[in-house]
C-alpha cells in the first residue's frame, strides 16, 4: 500500500520535473549547508580533542608571556629558565616537568638549504619521554634518540615523505645544521600537523652545543601526579612561580595553559559560530519548506480534478491525504538526499583545500552515520509536515465539486 | 423485484450550493424519485440543465441527498460516512464520463488498476486483471501508453476498463459519447451494450440524446428536476 503511494507520488513529482526540482533547490541548499558545516565541525573538534587526548588533559604549559599590555616598558616579554623548571618540579602535585628550547637552524642536505625550526629533547630520559608524550612523537622509521647520542637527529615526516628537499632524506643520511655534521636516526610518523611534520629533534645538550649554553627555555611542560585536579595544580605552580619572582597575580610575566581552558575557549566560540550558522541554515530550510507547501497547494488545485476521479473510483479521503504526504515528502527527501551528498561535496572540498593551502590535516570532514540519517529524516519529515496543510485541502475536496472543477 | 433496488426522492433541498441554484431555478420545485432494479439498462434522459447532472451525482454516491434519501441496496447511503461512501463507490459503482478523466500522468494500465489500490488489491494481481480487461476492450497493445497518446475513442475505452477494475455492479455512464465521433461512439455503446447482456451488469446512462437513450430498456425522463416514467 505504502509502495503504491509511493510510486504514484513519485510519479507526479516525475511529471512536473522541473518545478520539483526548484522546490527541492529550497530544502537542498539548508541541507548541504548544515551537513558541510556540521561534518567540518565536527572534523575540527574531532581533530581538536584527539589532539588533548594525544597532548594528554594531565599536563599543563608555562610559557613568558609574549606580549605586555599597557605602557611601554611596564612588561618586559618574560622568561623561563632552569630555575623555573627545578621550582616547578617541587611543587606538590607535580609529577614531572621538561624544558624545551626551540631554534631556527640552517639545514643542508645535498647542497640545498633550508632555514628550519630545531627542537631540544631533554637529556634526562623520563623528561625526554614527557616532551615525546606531550607531542604525540611515534616513530616511523629508525629509532628515538638516546640521551647519550650527541651528533644525531630524528626527523619529522615530511623531510622522508614531503617535498623538503628534492633528494628525500632518510634513516642513515648526514645533514648539516649550522654547518655541523649529523646522522639521521629516525624518522617520525605522520601527525597532520605542519610544525611537527618539519620537526628537527635532537638532544638538549647538542643543541646548546651549537647555540651556546643557556638557562632559558622556549617552554616548560609539567605533568600532573595520578588523581591530581590539573587546575588545582596548574594554580599551584603559578603561586609558587610569583612567590619566586615576587609578582602580584594578574601582573605575572609568564603564563600558564591548561587544556581544558584552551578547550574550553575553543569550544565556546566554535558553538556561536556553529549556532550561527545552523541557525542561517534553519532559515534556510523554512524557506525551503514554504517552498514545498507552496508548490503542494498548487498540486492541489492543479490536480482537483484527478482527486475527484480517484474519489470517485474509491479513494477514501486517506488514501488521498497519504498520497500527497508521501509526495511532499519525497520532495523533501530527495532534496535532503541532493543536500547530503552535496554537503559532503563540499566538506571534502573544504578539506582538499586547507590541505593545498595550509598543509594541514587538521581540518577533516567527519561524517558520521548519524548526520547522514539525521539529514534524510529531518528533511523527510521537513517535506511532509510542509505538506500537512495542501494535503488535507486535498483529501476533505467533495469528489462531486472536485470532479467539475476545469 | 428484489436483491437491487435504488430510489432517490429529491425534496426541497436547500442547504447546498448547487440545490439552491436549482431550486431557484426551477421555482422551489424538484422532485425526482427513480427506481433501478439490479441488471436493468435505463438511460435517464433530459435537456440540460434538468437536474440530470445532480441526479447522476446522487446515483453515484458523489454527493449526499440535501434532502430525501438515496437507498442502494436497501441501504440509506446519506447515513454513510465519507469513507464508507468511497468504499461504496469504489466498490459498486463504475464511472464512464464524458470527458473520460483519465489520470494524465499513468498509462492505460495504471490508470486501470489504480481503482484496486484503493481496494487493496495486490500490485501482481492488479495488473493482471488490469491488462485483462484491456484486452478485453481491444487495446492490449496500448497498455503503456499514456492518455494524450491515444484518440478519444481508445480513452474512453480505457475508461470504460478502469470502470470494471473491481468488478462493480453499477456502471454509471454519463455522456459517454458526448466527446466522440459517431462510429467510435457506436463502439462504446455496443460494449456497453454488452456488458448488460453478457455480464449482466446495472447499466445507467445518463444523456440528453433521444437516440442513444433509445438503446436502453427503459427510458427516465428528467424535466425541470421532475421524472415523467415511459417503459419501451
Amino acid at each position: 500500500m505504502i509502495r503504491d503511494y509511493l510510486s504514484l507520488a513519485l510519479n507526479s513529482i516525475r511529471s512536473r520535473r522541473l518545478r520539483s526540482w526548484l522546490t527541492m533547490i529550497g530544502i537542498f541548499i539548508g541541507v548541504a549547508s548544515v551537513v558541510a558545516l556540521i561534518s567540518l565541525g565536527q572534523g575540527l573538534q574531532e581533530a581538536i580533542n584527539s589532539e588533548f587526548a594525544s597532548f594528554g588533559i594531565d599536563k599543563v604549559i608555562i610559557q613568558g608571556k609574549s606580549a605586555g599590555f599597557g605602557a611601554p616598558g611596564t612588561f618586559s616579554a618574560g622568561k623561563v629558565t632552569e630555575d623555573d623548571l627545578k621550582l616547578i618540579k617541587k611543587v606538590s602535585g607535580v609529577e614531572n616537568a621538561a624544558g624545551r628550547i626551540i631554534k631556527t637552524a640552517t639545514i643542508e642536505f645535498g647542497n640545498e638549504q633550508q632555514a628550519r625550526a630545531v627542537s631540544s629533547l631533554p637529556n634526562d630520559n623520563r623528561e625526554a619521554s614527557l616532551i615525546i608524550d606531550a607531542n604525540n612523537f611515534k616513530l616511523k622509521d629508525g629509532r628515538m634518540l638516546k640521551s647519550s647520542d650527541r651528533n644525531k637527529v630524528v626527523l619529522g615526516y615530511d623531510y622522508a615523505y614531503g617535498k623538503l628537499f628534492s633528494k628525500k632524506v632518510y634513516v642513515g643520511n648526514r645533514i648539516l645544521i649550522n654547518g655541523k655534521q649529523f646522522e639521521v636516526v629516525g624518522i617520525l610518523e605522520r601527525l597532520g600537523d605542519p610544525f611537527r611534520d618539519k620537526a628537527v629533534l635532537m638532544n638538549q645538550d647538542a643543541l646548546q652545543d651549537l647555540y651556546g649554553s643557556s638557562r632559558e627555555f622556549n617552554a616548560l611542560v609539567a605533568q600532573a601526579k595520578k588523581g591530581e585536579d590539573i587546575n588545582k595544580v596548574a594554580e599551584d605552580i603559578a603561586k609558587a612561580m610569583r612567590k619566586d619572582r615576587s609578582q602580584k597575580e594578574g601582573r605575572e610575566d609568564f603564563e600558564i595553559q591548561t587544556p581544558q581552558q584552551f578547550l574550553n575557549s575553543f569550544n565556546v566560540i566554535f558553538g556561536i559560530v556553529q549556532a550561527v550558522v545552523i541557525g542561517i541554515a534553519g532559515i534556510s530550510i523554512l524557506v525551503g519548506s514554504i517552498g514545498i507547501m507552496n508548490t503542494m497547494y498548487t498540486a492541489v488545485i492543479e490536480r482537483t480534478r484527478e482527486i475527484g476521479i480517484m474519489k470517485a473510483t474509491g479513494a477514501r479521503n486517506e488514501h488521498i491525504l497519504s498520497l500527497f504526504l508521501a509526495e511532499s515528502g519525497m520532495l523533501g527527501m530527495a532534496g535532503g538526499a541532493i543536500g547530503v551528498a552535496l554537503g559532503m561535496g563540499i566538506g571534502k572540498l573544504v578539506e582538499f583545500s586547507a590541505q593545498k593551502a595550509l598543509g594541514s590535516s587538521l581540518l577533516q570532514a567527519y561524517f558520521p552515520w548519524y548526520l547522514i540519517a539525521g539529514s534524510l529524516l529531518f528533511s523527510f519529515i521537513i517535506g511532509a509536515v510542509s505538506g500537512v496543510l495542501p494535503a488535507m485541502q486535498a483529501s476533505r475536496l467533495k469528489p462531486a465539486d472536485a470532479l467539475r472543477y476545469e | 423485484m428484489d436483491a437491487f433496488s435504488r430510489s432517490f426522492i429529491l425534496g426541497l433541498g436547500l442547504s447546498s450550493e448547487v440545490m439552491k441554484e436549482l431550486v431557484i431555478r426551477l421555482n422551489n420545485v424538484w422532485r425526482l424519485s427513480l427506481e433501478i432494479m439490479k441488471g436493468e439498462f435505463v438511460a435517464v434522459q433530459g435537456p440540460s440543465g434538468s437536474g440530470k447532472s445532480t441526479a447522476m451525482n446522487l446515483i453515484g454516491c458523489l454527493d449526499y441527498p440535501t434532502q430525501g434519501s438515496v437507498y442502494l441496496e436497501h441501504h440509506d447511503i446519506s447515513r454513510l460516512s465519507e469513507s464508507e461512501l468511497a468504499q461504496v463507490r469504489g466498490k459498486k459503482i463504475g464511472f464512464v464520463f464524458q470527458q473520460f478523466n483519465l489520470i494524465s500522468s499513468l498509462t492505460a494500465l495504471e490508470n486501470v488498476a489504480l481503482p484496486m489500490i484503493f481496494q487493496g488489491v495486490p500490485a501482481g494481481k492488479r495488473i493482471k486483471r488490469a491488462r485483462e480487461l484491456l484486452e478485453m476492450v481491444n487495446l492490449g497493445n496500448r497498455i503503456s501508453h499514456k492518455p494524450k497518446e491515444l484518440s478519444g475513442g481508445q480513452q474512453q475505452r480505457v475508461s470504460i476498463a478502469r470502470a470494471l477494475a473491481n468488478n462493480p455492479e453499477v456502471i454509471l455512464a454519463d455522456e459517454p459519447t458526448g466527446n466522440l465521433d459517431s462510429a467510435n461512439g457506436k463502439n462504446v455503446m455496443e460494449i456497453l451494450r454488452n456488458l448488460h447482456e453478457a455480464d449482466k451488469k446495472t447499466i445507467i446512462l445518463v444523456t440528453h440524446d433521444e437516440n442513444l437513450a433509445r438503446m436502453a430498456d427503459r427510458v427516465e425522463y428528467i424535466m425541470d428536476g421532475r421524472n415523467k416514467r415511459d417503459t419501451k
